[in-house]
Formats: structure tokens, C-alpha cells, sequence
């Protein structure tokens, strides 16, 4: 379905995450951040999103592990980052699907 | 998702088996909670004080032996599912530890971490673990003995305090 996010038609699913990567943007994410309840993105979170979007591009299965041994953010950092489901929202912040695992 | 649902708030887990298959499901559904932001505790009780002792957390193994459920497919052998693994081959010396390092190597590929990596990764998450007082005194382990990231040595009593609160759920494994 469409959704209108910071002033951008974009695809999205049920659940709100972007169906084409393609479409996001910092606006967006930003937007998306503020509806999960997060109060500002900041050059961390951004730091994040970027990984989470370079490793999507590539294909690679996104898990809480990988993250943490990522060098990008430790476990920690990342659940403060993103409290209350820090790869899901994450994620979403990011414009990429919802990651499918259970790790 | 509606909103008569009432959302799971808590996972308290029980944890009262030592063999590797008695583990692991405690710490996936751990971690899968605080990956949802539901909050986790560990409590491990029994047996499951293997997981936890520095002696023995890195050496746990598949039980083969009475394991009814075991077959030829699971410890990767690469026969059907309808096979069943023969309890006498389980007690041969090794294949138990032969079974657990196909087991991890599965599980290694699915990014599953080790016992140790996984309790550091679920403490990292914020998820809570602690040890049965009672279990400790029987097997004459003290605090020193278990890994460093055990949040505390606790009575069924206090575990239950622990666990207080609407949307905490209690699961026994």
C-alpha cells in the first residue's frame, strides 16, 4: 500500500516497513523514528541505519549477533539506541524489510 | 494487532535441563523476547546449572541416550527423519560429542552462538540471569563458580518477586 511519509509517497507494508529500499531517505527515516517513539536520530543511530542498509543490499541475513559483532554498535548501545525491539525498529527506521529471524 | 490482546510484558524462563537441546530453547525464546522489547529472566534451576558453571558451560552436550526423539536426520547424518537414532549407539563413548559438534556446526551457520557468547548476548540485551539457590546447595556450587554475567543467586521466593507483575509470563523447561 501507499503511504505519505515527510511529504514522500512510499510503498509500505501492513506493518509500516518499506517494501523498495530505493524510496528511503533521511526525512523518512526521521519521520519513521519519531512514530516508533524515538526522540531524535542521531549520528549513532544514523551509523546504524547505514550498516543495516549496506548489509541488506548485499543480501546478507540481518541477526542481533551479527550486529553486536558488526564493530558498528555493541549489543548494548544498540538496545539503547532502539529501546523496546532494537533490530525490528531499527530496521524500520532503515526502509528495509523486517528481518525474519529468530537470532 | 487488536487491542483486546494483552501484550506479553515478561518472559520468566525456567531452566531445569543441562543437556545442549535442554539449553538452547531457553535462550532463543530469551532473546527472541528482548528482541521484541519484552522484557527476560533466566532462572536456572537443576541440571540447568550446567549452563551457567565455568566448568561446564562450554562442554554441554546432545543427549543421545534416552532421547526418544532422536534421529537420524537431526544429528545430521543425512538419513530420514523415520530413522530413529539407537539408544545403544547414543552410549557409545563419543557419540554424544560427535552428535553435539554437528549439532553446533548447524547451528553456528544459523548465527546461533555458543552457550557462553549466547548468556553475554542476552545480558547485554538487558535480560536478567540467575541461579536456584537450592540447586547450588545441592551440588555444592558457589557463586564464584558460575560465569561472570549471573545477575544473582536467588530462593524460588525471591524468583517468584522477580517475576512479579501483569504480563509477566512463566514458562518451564
Amino acid at each position: 500500500m501507499k503511504k505519505t511519509i515527510a511529504g514522500t509517497e512510499v510503498d509500505v507494508n501492513e506493518e509500516g516497513y518499506l517494501t523498495d529500499m530505493s524510496q528511503w531517505n533521511e526525512q523518512i527515516a526521521a519521520a519513521i523514528a519519531t512514530e516508533e517513539g524515538l526522540a531524535a536520530l542521531t549520528d549513532a543511530h544514523m551509523k546504524v541505519v547505514r550498516y543495516l542498509r549496506e548489509q541488506q543490499a548485499k543480501g546478507a541475513a540481518l541477526t542481533i549477533r551479527s550486529m553486536g559483532k558488526s564493530g558498528v554498535v555493541t549489543t548494548k548501545e544498540l538496545y539503547d539506541l532502539f529501546p523496546g525491539g532494537p533490530l525490528k525498529k531499527a530496521s524500520k527506521i532503515s526502509g528495509i524489510p523486517k528481518p525474519v529471524g529468530c537470532i | 494487532m487488536s487491542d483486546d490482546k494483552q501484550p506479553v510484558k515478561k518472559m520468566s524462563i525456567i531452566v531445569s535441563r543441562g543437556s545442549l537441546d535442554g539449553i538452547y530453547p531457553a535462550l532463543i525464546m530469551a532473546n527472541g523476547a528482548r528482541m521484541e522489547g519484552i522484557e527476560a529472566s533466566l532462572f536456572f534451576t537443576f541440571f540447568g546449572l550446567n549452563a551457567l558453571a565455568n566448568k561446564t558451560l562450554d562442554h554441554l552436550k546432545v543427549s543421545t541416550v534416552g532421547n526418544s526423539a532422536l534421529n537420524m536426520a537431526m544429528p545430521m547424518l543425512g538419513m530420514p527423519m523415520t530413522v530413529p537414532f539407537p539408544t545403544v549407539m547414543g552410549a557409545i563413548p563419543g557419540v554424544s560429542a560427535f552428535a553435539t559438534h554437528l549439532m553446533n556446526k548447524e547451528m553456528e551457520k544459523l548465527d546461533i552462538p555458543p552457550v557462553r557468547e549466547f548468556l553475554e548476548l542476552i545480558s547485554d540485551s538487558g535480560g536478567k540471569i540467575f541461579a536456584c539457590k537450592l540447586a547450588m546447595d545441592m551440588f555444592k556450587l558457589k557463586k564464584e563458580d558460575l560465569m561472570d554475567r549471573v545477575d544473582g543467586v536467588l530462593t524460588v521466593g525471591d524468583f517468584y518477586n522477580e517475576s512479579a507483575g501483569a504480563g509477566t509470563h512463566i514458562l518451564f523447561t
